[in-house]
Order: structure tokens, then C-alpha cells, then sequence
């Protein structure tokens, strides 16, 4: 047997019982790779359940800073039983499969082309702890201690963490940190260490951060100047809100009152909390809420008043596996066209596609200024994988001289002054009117907003011309708000060659690496990430200049290339899609092996749909 | 129905403290149909905002969808208004009064906005009790669509089409009282001397204040098989007792009878004066209300008046502990915590 042998470069899986207080110690041993300077990507991938099913923690190790999911389980560490079967059948030939030996590991599972190791885990927790639930939850952490040995951490680092960690808590730090010892002393004095695959500190993390997107967007809001936050509970972008209030509590009570400079609502469910987003707006108040899937089939009918009355109005939909309720714990980016075109009628709604955490916060605060310029919904489109894992991230910046863009806005000196006012009423050619907030003046200025046709005064109007113009007016200021959106990002191969790829949001990591990869075999292909919808003109260009290009998305019908192909009126022929869609982020290897399979079946056969389609998941 | 705004007002229309007449708080000519409750309601609305000399900007009058729903654009002209989705005015309301807790929220809706489509809405905005007054034109029927029954039709009432409803009715008033509105009456649009004073009440409460008006549907529900007929009303209804609104700065200068006279004070430090007519009903008493509402459903007649009112209530603004400063007020220097914090935040996440 080859034993896989690398420093600073495997995928390790972690399987456990979801409610056990696995994340937490998982988390300690991806946090102490990245702080002894190794990229780390950590994804949790867990069950729709509270208590008793099996969850697993799959981190990506590599020294060359690939974070997306590479494919592939080098060591699996298994403690629960449930899915052992599953876990041990995952390793690559080679590889290694770490276990809770206290039960004897079943005969038919035994591979003779991967290594296993047995930890008496439940064994050493039941001699050293009376508990029960300090047997459980040691268990993780003894594992955590077993590995730095296995892979020749740096221990310290480990203790640091745990001291940082239970800052003050000297209760808590001992036992931990016994707990670590006790499993890095039975593998030191039990087994040949380090294993074939090992970590050494390096320097390639520089200052960037460990962070989730969800937490980004919450703090893009703060930042953002939001004030009112309205939200129903959905996985997985709860913890937006969560973030949001607890930075909030922090920086926006007043210290003298105790009043609070922002509110929030649990709404009773989507509709109410968009509809609270937008009555917030409409009085001139920078709000938002967020979402998933199912969130946003039922904020479509707020979402279509916000577009045709033109209220700003910021929606973080963190995406889900679809349709209906799907997989709720698991990835995708499904949404792409129910948020496009959400709503009945004649609808586009501008969509922002971040891809790190620093990019949430950006986009986050982003979007209000976006939505108060522009006057409609902006929805910045994550997902689970980006919102709810610990991403490495540039670090967050915020510019102290940046203003607020609130838009055009009628104060009550312009109207005193006798400046017209008509609520849409195209003044100066960019297809956005003045709007004004209520309660400006006396006498001028108020309004009638309504999801009705009205004139430009919002005076109500079933006129065919009337309505037709504004209709007009309202794809006239779609290419406006093309100007502001944030344009797509180029990555030139560095060759000529008539391929290339799109990509958006969280396929960026693999793409990247993938990419890289077929450079290696000699195959050269250019990148372009798009960032917004509506797609700026270099997205079109970047189309036009190639012969095919892959668009890489994660669901089943191709929905971005779909997007691609109505705006532009491209053929199927010059865009091919490169999909993943079964709730896990798409990898590196996935994308490389069907690129390459398109390339080399592009002369022989046209490809038919259902074979790509069968192809496209991770498995295939 | 008229075609015309007519322009000419009487030279000595009188002029409240802030120097408007009462047209200044109309609004376009109503489109709805001729002798429509509805339209009586927004004069009722118009009399009391003027009355109460509260300034017309002040006002943010919002609904929902339907010929109810249509009804804000016929008054508070000067105000800015919103005419949302179908049953969703109490989420848009929620979000608009936490923006800027400094203005009057006038809700307007049906009975099909909010009984059907919008009870979801309506019981969570009760539960909230949030700052608004939420008046209901309630006919019994979907005008819009032309007659069909709507959840708040009795049970074998018939409306102009002849089939009975073969459903029981929801009663708001009650609903509003089990979701924890704290102020909650009834009126009926003909009957303006008790609508006014019960809207200028509501506008002095802090906290959620439902006015449930019956308000006939003369095109399609005003027929003597139905019980929201005028003529079904006026035989029917059974006041709780009348009640005189006076605000703060009036002296009081009618003499109050004992008995069964009640006077509270406002929020706002104004009062009301309640004559009661029995004993029955204790309208600072919640099991009372819910009582009394029950006992007249099974005389057979509509409960009027104020029903149910918290002197104590605390508003959404108040459980929230929002600043005093309306927050849509207020800055980046009031909201951003700057680049410093975010160093902090950073070095957390390594």
C-alpha cells in the first residue's frame, strides 16, 4: 500500500452525532491550522436536526490557498457509528481512517488500501470522567489532542487557542487542555508519529480571517447605517440577523438612556418581515431582512410593489437546496432566477453575488446605499456554504470619510422653494425621480404610493400610454443602475485561447483551482466572476470574445447561463454549463472533470442533456 | 358620485388652532359608489383630524387592497399615503411607525384585508401593539369583485346575490381583544356623533386601536336579507354607552352626570368621558369586553362603542426601547461604528 504522504496540503472529515458538542472541537483544530499559518476551509455539513443524527465537519488544508472543496477524504475521523460504513468507503486508496476503536471496528468494513487507526476514545472518557456529559463532549476534544499528534501540530498553539477561547475561565481551561493531553499522549506513546500526512507552520494565511458570511452581512449592515431589521427564522440565514443584534446591542444603545438606535421585529413570517422592510424604507429609514429560499417565494409579491412603486429595499437571501424545502442544511445557488425576475408582471430586481465574507460585508453595506440611489430592491445573493461555514477572508475595512449615498431625496427647502415635485417625474434623463420622505412639508411634497399605474405625479391612472411610459422609464433606469452595480472581475489566462469560464459567487475557489489545474495539463481557459445582475456590457464582451464558455453553477437547471441567455440573446451553443447541485459546494475536481469532458466530446458527439445532467453531480 | 372636486368653500368655514379649515384635510373626490359607509368613515376621519388640529403632514395614512383599501386617497389629501398589497398594511404600517415614531399611523382596511388575507397580519399587529389606529370599513362583503361574502358575513345573511352564507362570521372586535389590542371598538358609519369622538380617542391612544365600522355595501349588500344593512344596523345596534373626546387643551366646560360617567385620561394628557348606558360592560376590563361581546352575539345585536380600552398600555417603541429620536433621523455619526471597531473584530478572527 501506498500511504498518501503530504505536509500542509489533505482533506480531513470529521463524523459525528449531531447536539454533541462536536463543532466547537472541530473548530479548535481548524483554527489552530490557521493560526499556525496553514489556509484552512472548514465546512460544516450538518442535518436538519437537533439531537441524534450524523453531521460532519470536512476541512481543506492546503498551503497554496485553494479553500473551495478539492473532492476527496484523505483522513476520515469517525466516532459515530450511524455512518462508519459510509465514512471508512469515503477514503481515498492511501489514506488514512481514524476511529473509535472502544468497539471493534466491524470486519467487513476493513480496507486493506488505507491505514486505520483505533483510538479508545469512549474508553479513556469513561476512566477519566464520571459525567456523562463531560464523557461526551471530552471525547471531541481528546480526538483534537490525538490528531495534533498524528499530524505533528504545534501543541501549543492548541492551548493558546483553548486559553483564548475560555478567556478568564480557568475551570474551563484546565480540563480542556488535559483533555487534549490526554489524546496526544496515547497516540505519542502508542503509535509512529507523524502519519504520512503532516502540518508544518507556514505563512501563507498573511492577516486575513476566519469568518462567516452570515456574520459579514449582519456586520455590513451595521455598517450600512440599517435601523430597522425584520426577519422570520429560516435556515441558514438566521444568524444574519443574530450577527446584526448582537454587534448592534454593543455599539447602538445609548449609553445615558439605554435607548436603542435600531429595532428589530420577528415577524410572523416572510411576508410581514418584507413588508416591515419596505414601510421602513418608504419613511426613509435604511432596513432590511433575510431569507432563503422559501422566504423568497413568499416576499415575490412585496418584492414586485417594491420594483414598481421604487422603494429601496435590501434582502439578504442566503440560498438553500430547492425546491420547496429541499435540503434546508445543505448549498446551493438556486435561486438565481425566482429572484431575477420574482414577482408577477414585468419585474427584474438586481441581484449582488459576493463570494468571501469581506465581500458580504461589502455588498451588505453596499446594498443600501444601492437601494436608496437606485429606488429598488437590491438582493444580495450568498448561500449556506458562504453564510453559515468559517471562510478565510481578506480582513473587513470600512472607509471613516465614507457618506451614506441616500439618494435623491426631496428636502422640504427645495419644495418651499417651488422646485416641481412629481414622485415619478423623470427630472434629469437617468430615469430615478425624486421621492420624498413623509412628513416633509405642510403643504407639498406628499404622495400616494401604490402597486397601481399612476402618472408622475402618483396620481392613479389606467392609461395605456401613461402606463407604457413608466413601464418604459422603469428599463430605461435598469441600465443606470448597470452603471452602479459592481462589474465583473477578469482573470486572463495568460494565452490565447478561445474558452472561457463564468462564474459567480461561492464556485469562485474551485473554479480558481481547477483552472490551475488544467494550466498543469497544458489546457489553457479564461475566467471571469460576475459580481451583479444586471450583467454590465463586459460580461457580454467577454462572451462574444470566446467561442464557448463554461458557466459554473450550483443547481440543476443552469440558471445563471439561463439569465446569460435572455439578456443577451446568446445561443446555447456558445454557452456550456458546468453544474453541481446535490447540497455539497461544488469542488475543484467536479468542475475539472466535466470541463475536460465537454472539451473532448465537442468533436465527436453532441452532447445529450440528460447525460451532462447525470454528470453533473459529485458523485458521478 | 361626482365628477368634480367642487372648489368653492363657505368665506367662515371655521379654522381649528392650527388655521385650517376641514378642507384641508379632504382629500380627491371619492370614485367609490353613491351613499358608500365608506365614504361617511373618511368624513368621520377628516372631522376628527381637524377637530384634533393634528397637521395634515403628520399623518401617514396607509391600507391594503380593496374598495375599503381605495378610501385613503379620499381624504388627509396633504398626507403622504400608501396603498399597498392585498392584507399586508399592518407589516408596511409596523415598518414605517419604527421608523419614525414621531407621526400619526392611520390604517385603513376591509373586512376581507384584513378577516381573510390579511388575518395573519392583523393579529400579529394587535399582538405587537403597535401606535396606530387601524379602522376597519367592514361590509360584509367583496365590493371590488363584485358581492361575495367575506369572513365577517353572519351566518345566513344573505347579500343581494340570495345564497346565505353557510359560514360563521369572525368578529374583529373579539379577535382584536384575544390578540391583545388595547383599544377596541365598534361603530357604524351612519352614525357619526359616536364614529368621531371613538376616532379622536384612538388617535389619543398609544398602543393598537381597532374601530371595527359597519359600513353597508349599497351596491351589492344592503338588501333586507343582509345583517349590514343600514336599516339592519340601526335596528340592531346597541351602544355601549357615548363618549366625548377632549383634548388637552380645552377647558372643561360641560357638566358631567354621575352614575355611570367615567372619565380617562389620554396619553397625550387629553380625556374622554364615558356615559355608559348599564352597568354590564366594564370597557377597562378585558374579561368584561369579551363578556359583553359574547352576550350581544347571542341577543342577536351589534355591540357599539368603545369595548375595551388598557390605560396602561405600552407601545412596540416602549418594548423596544427605541431611541426617542425617530431613526430615520439619524446619521452615520450616530450609526456607524467606524474602521476602529472593525480592527478589533479582525483580530478576534485570527
Amino acid at each position: 500500500m501506498k500511504r498518501i504522504e503530504s505536509v500542509n496540503d489533505f482533506v480531513i472529515k470529521f463524523a459525528n452525532v449531531n447536539g454533541t458538542g462536536s463543532a466547537s472541537a472541530n473548530n479548535l483544530f481548524a483554527k489552530a491550522l490557521f493560526r499556525m499559518g496553514v489556509p484552512v476551509s472548514p465546512k460544516n455539513i450538518f442535518p436538519s436536526n437537533i439531537q441524534g443524527l450524523p453531521t460532519w465537519y470536512e476541512v481543506r488544508v492546503n498551503d497554496k490557498g485553494y479553500l473551495g472543496r478539492r473532492g476527496g477524504i484523505d483522513i476520515a475521523l469517525s466516532v459515530n457509528p450511524q455512518s462508519m460504513a459510509q465514512d471508512i468507503h469515503e477514503v481515498e486508496p492511501g489514506g488514512y481512517f481514524i476511529y473509535d476503536s472502544t468497539k471493534q471496528l466491524d470486519h467487513r468494513l476493513l480496507r486493506d488500501d488505507i491505514s486505520i487507526i483505533g483510538l479508545p476514545l469512549t474508553r479513556i472518557c469513561n476512566e477519566q470522567y464520571n459525567d456523562p456529559r463531560q464523557r461526551q463532549l471530552f471525547k471531541n476534544v481528546i480526538y483534537v489532542g490525538a490528531l495534533a499528534a498524528l499530524l505533528d501540530m504545534d501543541f501549543k498553539v492548541l492551548t493558546g487557542l483553548v486559553e483564548d477561547q475560555f478567556k478568564g475561565k480557568k475551570n474551563l481551561v484546565l480540563p480542556n487542555i488535559h483533555a487534549l493531553e490526554l489524546g496526544y499522549n496515547y497516540v505519542r506513546s502508542n503509535f509512529e508519529c507523524p502519519i504520512g500526512i503532516r502540518v508544518q507552520k507556514s505563512d501563507k494565511v498573511g492577516d486575513k480571517i476566519l469568518l462567516d458570511g452570515n456574520t459579514a452581512l449582519g456586520l455590513g449592515a451595521l455598517y450600512g447605517g440599517a435601523t430597522v431589521a425584520a426577519w422570520y427564522p429560516i435556515t441558514p440565514s438566521t444568524s444574519v440577523v443574530d450577527a446584526f443584534e448582537k454587534y448592534a446591542k454593543r455599539v447602538r444603545i445609548d449609553p445615558g438612556t439605554g435607548r436603542r438606535n435600531y429595532a428589530i421585529v420577528q415577524a410572523e413570517d416572510e411576508l410581514s418581515a418584507i413588508g416591515m422592510a419596505i414601510g421602513a424604507s418608504w419613511n426613509g429609514a435604511r432596513s432590511f431582512t433575510a431569507t432563503s429560499g422559501p422566504g423568497v417565494s413568499l416576499m415575490s409579491e412585496f418584492l414586485g410593489l417594491a420594483y414598481f412603486a421604487e422603494i429601496p429595499t435590501v434582502l439578504f437571501n442566503v440560498q438553500r437546496a430547492g425546491p420547496s424545502t429541499g435540503m434546508p442544511t445543505r448549498t446551493q445557488q438556486s435561486d438565481i432566477l425566482a429572484c431575477a425576475y420574482a414577482s408577477h408582471g414585468d419585474t427584474k430586481q438586481v441581484l449582488l453575488f459576493p463570494s468571501t465574507p469581506k465581500e458580504c460585508f461589502d455588498f451588505g453595506a453596499l446594498s443600501f446605499d444601492l437601494a436608496e440611489r437606485l429606488q429598488t430592491p437590491i438582493i444580495v445573493m450568498s448561500d449556506l456554504d458562504l453564510g453559515m461555514n468559517d471562510n478565510m477572508s481578506e480582513p473587513l475595512v470600512w472607509d471613516d470619510q465614507r457618506k451614506y449615498d441616500r439618494g435623491k431625496v426631496m428636502t422640504a427647502e427645495q419644495l418651499e422653494s417651488g422646485v416641481e415635485f412629481g414622485r415619478y417625474l423623470d427630472v434629469d434623463g437617468d430615469a430615478i425621480c425624486y421621492r420624498t420622505y413623509p412628513g416633509t412639508h405642510p403643504t407639498k411634497g406628499a404622495f400616494f404610493t401604490r402597486g397601481t399605474s399612476r402618472d408622475e405625479y402618483a396620481i392613479y391612472t389606467e392609461k395605456g400610454e401613461e402606463y407604457e411610459s413608466n413601464m418604459l422609464r422603469l428599463l430605461r433606469k435598469w441600465d443606470t443602475i448597470n452603471e452602479y452595480v459592481p462589474a465583473p472581475i477578469t482573470v486572463d489566462c495568460g494565452k490565447e485561447t478561445d474558452t472561457g469560464v463564468l462564474y459567480f459567487g461561492t464556485s469562485e475557489e474551485s473554479s480558481r483551482e481547477a483552472l490551475d489545474r488544467l494550466v498543469a495539463e497544458g489546457i489553457y481557459i479564461n475566467a471571469m466572476r460576475v459580481r451583479a445582475f444586471p450583467f454590465n456590457d463586459e460580461v457580454r464582451q467577454y462572451i462574444e470574445r470566446h467561442k464557448q464558455v463554461f458557466v459554473i453553477e450550483q443547481n440543476r437547471d443552469a440558471q445563471l447561463r439561463t439569465l446569460l441567455m435572455a439578456e443577451f440573446e446568446f445561443g446555447p451553443d456558445k454557452l456550456k454549463s458546468v453544474l453541481c447541485f446535490d447540497g455539497s459546494p461544488i469542488s475543484a475536481r467536479n468542475i475539472r472533470r466535466q470541463i475536460k469532458t465537454h472539451l473532448n466530446s465537442d468533436n465527436v458527439l453532441p452532447l445529450h442533456r440528460k447525460t451532462t445532467l447525470i454528470r453533473a453531480g459529485e458523485s458521478g | 358620485m361626482s365628477y368634480q372636486v367642487p372648489k368653492f368653500r363657505h368665506p367662515q368655514l371655521p379654522v381649528n388652532d392650527l388655521g385650517y379649515t376641514k378642507a384641508d384635510y379632504e382629500g380627491a373626490i371619492s370614485t367609490l359608489c353613491a351613499g358608500c359607509g365608506h365614504d361617511s368613515i373618511s368624513g368621520a376621519i377628516v372631522r376628527a383630524c381637524h377637530e384634533l388640529s393634528i397637521e395634515p403632514h403628520k399623518i401617514a395614512k396607509l391600507s391594503g387592497i380593496g374598495c375599503s383599501s381605495k378610501a385613503p386617497t379620499y381624504f388627509l389629501g396633504k398626507s403622504h399615503g400608501f396603498n399597498s398589497v392585498h392584507g399586508r398594511m399592518p407589516s408596511v404600517v409596523t415598518g414605517a411607525a419604527l421608523a419614525n415614531r414621531d407621526m400619526l399611523y392611520m390604517g385603513v382596511s376591509g373586512d376581507g384585508d384584513t378577516a381573510s388575507i390579511g388575518m395573519g397580519q392583523f393579529a400579529h399587529v394587535a399582538r405587537r401593539n403597535l401606535n396606530m389606529v387601524y379602522i376597519v370599513m367592514n361590509n360584509g362583503c367583496y365590493g371590488l369583485t363584485k358581492g361575495q361574502d367575506s369572513a365577517t358575513a353572519d351566518r345566513g345573511s344573505a347579500s343581494k346575490k340570495g345564497d346565505p352564507n353557510i359560514y360563521s362570521a369572525i368578529d374583529l372586535c373579539g379577535t382584536a381583544l384575544q390578540m391583545g389590542a388595547t383599544f377596541v371598538a365598534r361603530s357604524f358609519s351612519g352614525d357619526k356623533e359616536q364614529l368621531v369622538p371613538l376616532i379622536k380617542a384612538a388617535i389619543a391612544h398609544r398602543g393598537f386601536a381597532l374601530i371595527d365600522v359597519v359600513s353597508p355595501c349599497v351596491t351589492f349588500n344592503n338588501n333586507p336579507q343582509s345583517t349590514k344593512s343600514y336599516e339592519f344596523v340601526r335596528e340592531h345596534s346597541e351602544a355601549t354607552g357615548t363618549i366625548d373626546f377632549v383634548p388637552l387643551r380645552k377647558e372643561i366646560t360641560t357638566e358631567y352626570q354621575s352614575g355611570y360617567s367615567h372619565e380617562v385620561t389620554m396619553h397625550d394628557g387629553s380625556s374622554i368621558h364615558l356615559y355608559k348606558v348599564d352597568d354590564s360592560l366594564n370597557p377597562f376590563e378585558r374579561r368584561s369586553a369579551i363578556m359583553a361581546l359574547e352576550d350581544h352575539r347571542c341577543s342577536g345585536s351589534i355591540l357599539t362603542g368603545l369595548i375595551y380600552m388598557n390605560k396602561d398600555s405600552r407601545d412596540l417603541h416602549e418594548v423596544l426601547e427605541t431611541s426617542q429620536r425617530p431613526l430615520n433621523q439619524l446619521d452615520e455619526a450616530d450609526l456607524c461604528p467606524g474602521n476602529k471597531m472593525l480592527l478589533n473584530i479582525n483580530a478576534s478572527l485570527r
